[in-house]
């Protein structure tokens, strides 16, 4: 007997992902187009018109890439990954998931790993937008997709957890748009903490996404605000928790199972 | 005759306090049609879904083919199948992707020929390229059929398979249950249609809050609780009864017009019908003239009638008619 089903995760995962093209206007499009309007806006025109050159040396329409680019997958990773999960149990199709010889891993995959696809061909997709507009560089390729992959993952299992959580839609929307925009916009997405004044710089750093957005920022453009190794180490601190909570959420059918 | 599914002792408590399984004993039986019949809210779906996966159990233990189901959750579950009560997929699913999404949800290789003759078994083949939502209530229906015979399960459970549909629709799942019958699978349906129990079980159950109240054969059920019912109109209205008829499980209602006879084996003119002849000669030979006979059966359902009024409504019935 098999302890992890490779053909169901597939399964999943392929569902998943169709329903995703299914619905590309939504889940694709909207937020290309959003994020889009940010790098015109902000980069274009208004960062255009900033004196001193930017900042540390970056202009300001590259400064803002790696913290817009994080913004829409922080909120897209979860949502999709809330949606995908939140659906069946609405609509109580998540029977045929729960009577199957389906276990947490093979859950995991599929939902989990169908959102974080989603994501990084929205990063992909993103980056490529951007560059029409602003002018910027990734100092190392490397860490800057094991970052987007690493932050893909970890908000899809976020969102995972949220959409088993939630029993109303409005729930599924709190999370996204009440804690990690805002979270996100005072994160330094539009500025480095180090230019804020004392009492409120702290205060910033107390925000985790300050380090998602410096660690990004630094596969960029080589430079951060806080140590990149607490960036990445936090992330995955992170994930780790979140993974450690789903099998907890399947070994005691929390929301699950009745 | 070999258990495919034993059920000792199971009991649920939903976490509000309500006590939905109260200890239920079960055994079903390779390759039968086992009918659990109850009114709404017995427990019927529970006891699904506690097999079936959705729904864990306060305690008790679930065999099915001989393996323990919580320890061996992963290969009993690939040989079970389960078609809902509620209407519920995704319905912008074309029907043939959703089929094969199934399939490959319980961890089988695609099977384009199988899928398909699956597919046209249910008339559904011409429908394959549809979204779900535009097909008619008895097709989408017929769709969960096809997904839950997806991966060829061994026991299939059909919870309320025919509620909401048209009588010609239902006749066709009638004939569906028992095409699967002969092809090997052992299928336990919900119902609280009587007549849907009496046209297709081998074994009836009937479950009342919580509690299984009788498992017995369809016809042996019949047999045992059946009763023939007699009304007799008089030509003249009676008094009394002379003695050669009191002997017979009557009385005389509707002011001495009428006798009514109640008693027998039931089903298939066992010792009631038997009787009622008797009982016309005797009515004859004491010179009483009656105009008319009523005679029926009692069917399954006045047996769940009687059952589910409770132990005090049968032994009433009884001591009526002894």
């Amino acid at each position: 007997m098999s302890v992890f089903n490779a053909r169901s995760a597939w399964t999943i995962y392929k569902q998943e992902l169709l329903r995703a093209f299914r619905t590309a206007m939504q889940s694709i499009l909207a937020p290309v187009l959003t994020t889009t309007l940010y790098f015109v806006v902000f980069g274009a025109a208004i960062g255009g018109k900033m004196s001193g050159g930017g900042i540390d040396g970056v202009s300001y329409g590259a400064f803002i890439v790696p913290g817009l680019l994080l913004l829409t997958l922080l909120g897209e990773s979860t949502s999709n990954a809330s949606f995908g999960i939140y659906m069946p149990r609405f609509t109580g199709s998540i029977y045929e998931l729960l009577s199957a010889p389906v276990g947490v891993g093979e859950t995991l995959v599929g939902f989990v790993g169908a959102a974080a696809t989603k994501s990084l061909i929205l990063a992909a997709i993103i980056l490529v937008t951007a560059s029409q507009f602003v002018d910027y560089s990734i100092a190392h390729p490397f860490y800057a997709f094991g970052f987007i992959l690493l932050v893909s993952a970890s908000f899809s299992l976020l969102g995972f957890i949220l959409g088993i959580w939630a029993d109303s839609f409005e729930k599924l929307t709190v999370v996204p748009m009440l804690i990690l925009t805002p979270l996100t916009f005072l994160g330094g997405t539009f500025y480095s903490i180090n230019d804020l004044p004392d009492p409120w710089k702290s205060v910033a750093l107390a925000n985790p996404v300050v380090f998602l957005v410096n660690g990004l920022r630094w596969t960029f453009y080589d430079r951060s605000d806080v140590p990149i190794g607490l960036s990445i180490g936090l992330t995955l601190l992170f994930l780790a928790i979140c993974v450690v909570f789903i099998a907890w959420i399947f070994r005691t059918g929390w929301r699950l199972r009745t | 005759m070999q258990p495919i599914l034993e059920i000792r002792g199971l009991t649920k408590t939903y976490k509000g306090g309500f006590t939905a399984l109260k200890g239920v004993d079960l055994v079903i039986n390779k390759g039968e049609i086992f009918a659990l019949l109850g009114p709404n809210g017995a427990g019927k779906t529970t006891l699904i879904a506690a097999v079936c996966g959705m729904v864990r159990p306060t305690s008790g233990t679930i065999a099915v083919f001989g393996e323990d189901l919580a320890r061996n959750w992963r290969s009993v579950r690939s040989r079970i199948g389960l078609v809902p009560q509620e209407l519920a997929t995704d319905m912008f699913e074309p029907v043939l992707r959703s089929v094969n999404h199934s399939r490959g949800l319980f961890g089988l290789a695609p099977d384009p020929a199988r899928i398909e003759e699956i597919l046209r078994a249910l008339s559904l083949w011409d429908k394959r390229d549809a979204q779900i939502r535009t097909l008619s209530g008895g097709m989408k229906r017929r769709v969960l059929i096809a997904k839950a015979l997806a991966h060829e399960p061994e026991l299939l459970f059909l919870d309320e398979p025919t509620a909401g549909v048209d009588v010609e629709l239902r006749r066709d799942m009638w004939k569906q249950i028992a095409l699967l019958r002969e092809r090997g699978t052992t299928v336990i349906l919900t119902t609280h249609y009587i007549e849907e129990a009496e046209e297709m079980a081998d074994r009836v159950g009937i479950i009342r809050q919580g509690e299984i109240l009788m498992v017995d054969e369809k016809t042996a059920m019949m047999e045992r609780l059946g009763r023939t019912e007699a009304l007799i109109s008089l030509a003249q209205p009676l008094a009394e009864l002379p003695g050669p008829i009191a002997r017979y499980p009557v009385s005389l209602i509707e002011e001495g017009t009428v006798l009514c006879y109640r008693g027998g084996g039931g089903e298939g003119g066992g010792t009631g019908t038997q009787d009622v002849a008797n009982l016309t000669k005797d009515l004859t030979r004491a010179g009483i003239d009656y105009t008319a006979i009523d005679i029926h059966e009692s069917s399954l359902e006045d047996i769940f009638v009687n059952l589910l009024e409770g132990p005090q409504g049968v032994a009433q019935r009884d001591g009526q008619a002894a």
